[in-house]
C-alpha cells in the first residue's frame, strides 16, 4: 500500500518502449504535481473560507452544492469567464508574464519535496538549495506585476512585497541551515531519512531538539512572511493600497496570482514538514503501516489549519514593526540558534546536551525579548472609547 | 560517444547560449531601464543554466539565488529610487562605440587566443569528475579557508559601512 503510486509509476513506465523511458517517467512525476497540489489548493479555500468564518462568528460560504462544498468550483468557473482587463497604460508584455513567472517557479520548488517513500519527483544533490534558487523568482514576478501595472498602489505593493520577501528570506534560510549541519547534506531525501528512527516512544525529529523546535518556529514564522500569508500581509493591505502588486489584475490571472499565493505556503510548509517534522515518517512506531504519504499530507493540512487559525487571530502588522521584527529579533534568534546546533552537534548525547542547547536558545530569546520591550513601555491596552 | 554528447549536450547549449546573448544584447539595447534588467535576470539565468548543463548544480543555484534572487533586485530597487522608468533621451549608441568595439575584439581575441595555445586545450579530455555539495563545502572549511574568511569580513566591513551611511542620513534629519 505504501509503495501503490511507485509502483503504478513503475508498471507505467515500463509498458514503453526503451527511448521514451525517461519522458514518460518525468510526465507522470510532473502530472502528479500539477494535479495534485491545485485540487489541494482549492480544498483549501474552502477550508479556509469556513475555518475564518467560524472564528469570526458566522457561516461561510454554504450555499453552492451541500454544505458549500462546490464553492471551489464556482470560483473556478467565475475566474474562467471574466473579462480579462489590462490597463490601458500597462506594460503588455510584463502584466502578461508576471503571473506564470510566479507559479512556474512554485511548481518547480514542490519538485523537491519528498511526499512520501520514494517519492520526490527530483532527489538532488543540492535539493534544498535548489528550493531557495527558484524561491528567488517570484520576487522578481512581484516587481514585474507592480511595475508593469502603472498604478501606484500595485508600485507600493510591490515595493513592501520585495523589502519583506528579501528580509525574510535571510532567516528563513538560516534557520534551514541548522538541519542541514544536523544531517551534513542539502538533499531533502536524505533529510527525512536522517530523521527516521525512534528515542523509545518518541520519533526523531528535528523538531523534538532545542534548536530543532526554535528553527522550526522561526522558519514557519519567515515561511509565513514569504508567502505574504496574514499577519504579514502588508503588500495587499486592502485597508491602504486597494490590493497591493495584483490590483491591476482580473478574472484568471488574478487567479493564478491566488493560486501562486497559496502553492507558496503548500512549498514552504512541505519544506518546513521535510526538514522539522520528520518528512513522511509516522509519528509513533506503531503508526507505521499507514502509507507514508498519507502522513506527508496529513501534516501538510495541519500546518495549513495552522496558517488559517493565525490568519484569523492575528492582527496586520505595521511596516516598521514588520522590519523590526526581521533585523532585530529574527535575524540574532537564528544565528543563536545555529550556535545551539553546533554545540548539539559536537556535544555527547545525554542530559548536559539538552539543558545546555535549550540555555542557548532561551537565554537569547529572553534577552532579546527584553532589550527590545524595554523602550517601549508596553503594558495593557488601554481603550478609551470602547469601556 | 561523439553523437551522444552531440545529442545530450551541444543541442541545450546552443539552444541556451542563443537565449543567453539574445538577452543580453537586449540588456544592454533596450531604452527602457526596467526592460533592460528584466532582460539581464534572463542573462544570469541563462548562465545558471550553462552550469547545470555541466553538473555543476552548486554553481548554478548559487548563480540563481544570488544574481537573480539579489543583484538583479537590487539593481531594480536602485532604478525605482533614482529615477522613473521612461526611457531617457540619449541616443542608444555612444559617440565612441568604435573605440569601445575595438578595445572588446582585442580582448576576446587575445583571451580565446591565450586559450587556444594553452596545454589545457592540447591535453585529453578527463572523464569530469563527480563534485557533490558535500564535497565542495568540505574544501571550502579546509583548503580554502583563509580566502573564505577573508571575503567574510570583506562583506561585514561592507555591510557596516552601508549601516553607517544610513544612520549618518537619519541623524542629519
Amino acid at each position: 500500500m505504501d509503495q501503490i503510486f511507485v509502483t503504478l509509476k513503475c508498471w507505467l513506465v515500463g509498458a514503453v518502449p526503451d527511448q521514451w523511458q525517461p519522458l514518460l517517467s518525468a510526465a507522470l512525476s510532473v502530472g502528479a504535481i500539477v494535479v495534485t497540489f491545485p485540487l489541494l489548493f482549492a480544498i483549501t479555500t474552502i477550508l479556509e473560507r469556513k475555518g475564518l468564518g467560524r472564528i469570526q462568528n458566522r457561516y461561510g460560504p454554504n450555499r453552492v452544492g451541500p454544505y458549500g462544498l462546490l464553492q471551489p468550483v464556482a470560483d473556478g468557473l467565475k475566474a474562467l469567464t471574466k473579462e480579462d482587463v489590462v490597463p490601458h497604460t500597462a506594460d503588455k508584455v510584463m502584466h502578461f508574464l508576471a503571473p506564470l513567472v510566479l507559479v512556474v517557479p512554485v511548481f518547480l520548488a514542490l519538485a523537491v519535496v519528498p511526499m512520501g517513500r520514494n517519492m520526490a519527483a527530483l532527489d538532488m544533490d543540492g535539493g534544498v538549495l535548489f528550493f531557495f534558487a527558484v524561491g528567488a523568482a517570484t520576487e522578481l514576478s512581484v516587481f514585474m506585476a507592480g511595475w508593469s501595472s502603472r498604478n501606484k498602489y500595485s508600485l507600493l505593493g510591490a515595493m513592501r512585497a520585495i523589502a519583506q520577501m528579501i528580509s525574510y528570506e535571510v532567516p528563513l534560510i538560516l534557520s534551514a541551515v541548522t538541519v542541514i549541519m544536523a544531517v551534513g547534506s542539502l538533499s531533502t531525501v536524505r533529510i527525512v531519512e536522517a530523521q527516521g528512527g525512534y528515542w523509545g516512544v518518541l520519533p526523531q525529529w528535528y523538531v523534538l531538539t532545542p534548536w530543532g523546535f526554535a528553527g522550526f518556529i522561526l522558519f514557519m514564522i519567515a515561511g509565513t512572511a514569504e508567502s505574504n500569508r496574514s499577519p504579514f500581509d502588508l503588500p495587499e493591505g486592502e485597508s491602504e493600497i486597494i490590493a497591493g502588486y495584483y490590483t491591476e489584475y482580473s478574472g484568471f490571472k488574478f487567479a493564478l496570482f491566488f493560486l501562486g499565493e497559496y502553492l507558496g505556503m503548500f512549498a514552504i510548509s512541505g519544506l518546513g514538514i521535510t526538514l522539522f517534522l520528520g518528512g513522511w515518517h509516522a509519528p509513533l512506531a506503531c503508526l507505521g503501516w499507514i502509507p507514508s504519504y498519507v502522513w506527508f499530507f496529513a501534516k501538510l493540512l495541519g500546518l495549513i489549519a495552522v496558517f488559517i487559525w493565525v490568519r484569523g487571530t492575528l492582527p496586520r502588522l505595521r511596516l516598521d514593526q514588520l522590519m523590526g521584527f526581521a533585523w532585530k529579533f529574527m535575524l540574532p534568534m537564528t544565528l543563536a540558534n545555529m550556535l545551539a546546533a553546533g554545540v548539539w552537534r559536537f556535544m555527547p548525547a545525554g542530559a548536559a546536551r539538552w539543558i545546555v542547547c535549550a540555555t542557548l536558545v532561551a537565554a537569547p530569546y529572553v534577552m532579546l525579548g527584553r532589550a527590545l520591550a524595554g523602550r517601549k513601555r508596553l503594558g495593557k491596552r488601554v481603550y478609551r472609547y470602547a469601556d | 560517444m561523439p553523437t551522444d554528447l552531440f545529442d545530450s549536450v551541444t543541442w541545450p547549449f546552443a539552444m541556451i547560449a542563443v537565449l543567453t546573448l539574445a538577452s543580453a544584447v537586449a540588456a544592454m539595447s533596450l531604452r527602457n531601464l526596467v526592460h533592460g534588467v528584466l532582460a539581464l535576470a534572463c542573462t544570469f539565468a541563462g548562465l545558471a543554466a550553462v552550469y547545470l548543463l555541466l553538473d555543476a548544480q552548486f554553481v548554478g543555484f548559487a548563480q540563481i539565488l544570488v544574481y537573480i534572487g539579489a543583484v538583479a533586485i537590487l539593481i531594480v530597487f536602485a532604478i525605482l529610487l533614482t529615477r522613473s522608468g521612461e526611457a531617457s533621451p540619449q541616443r542608444r549608441f555612444s559617440s565612441t562605440w568604435a573605440i569601445g568595439v575595438g578595445i572588446a575584439v582585442t580582448v576576446f581575441g587575445l583571451l580565446s587566443g591565450l586559450i587556444l595555445s594553452s596545454r589545457a586545450v592540447s591535453q585529453e579530455i578527463r572523464p569530469p569528475p563527480v563534485v557533490t555539495v558535500h564535497q565542495i563545502g568540505d574544501q571550502l572549511l579546509t583548503k580554502f579557508i583563509l580566502p573564505l574568511e577573508v571575503i567574510g569580513l570583506l562583506l561585514t566591513a561592507a555591510l557596516i559601512g552601508a549601516v553607517i551611511i544610513a544612520m549618518h542620513e537619519k541623524e542629519r534629519e
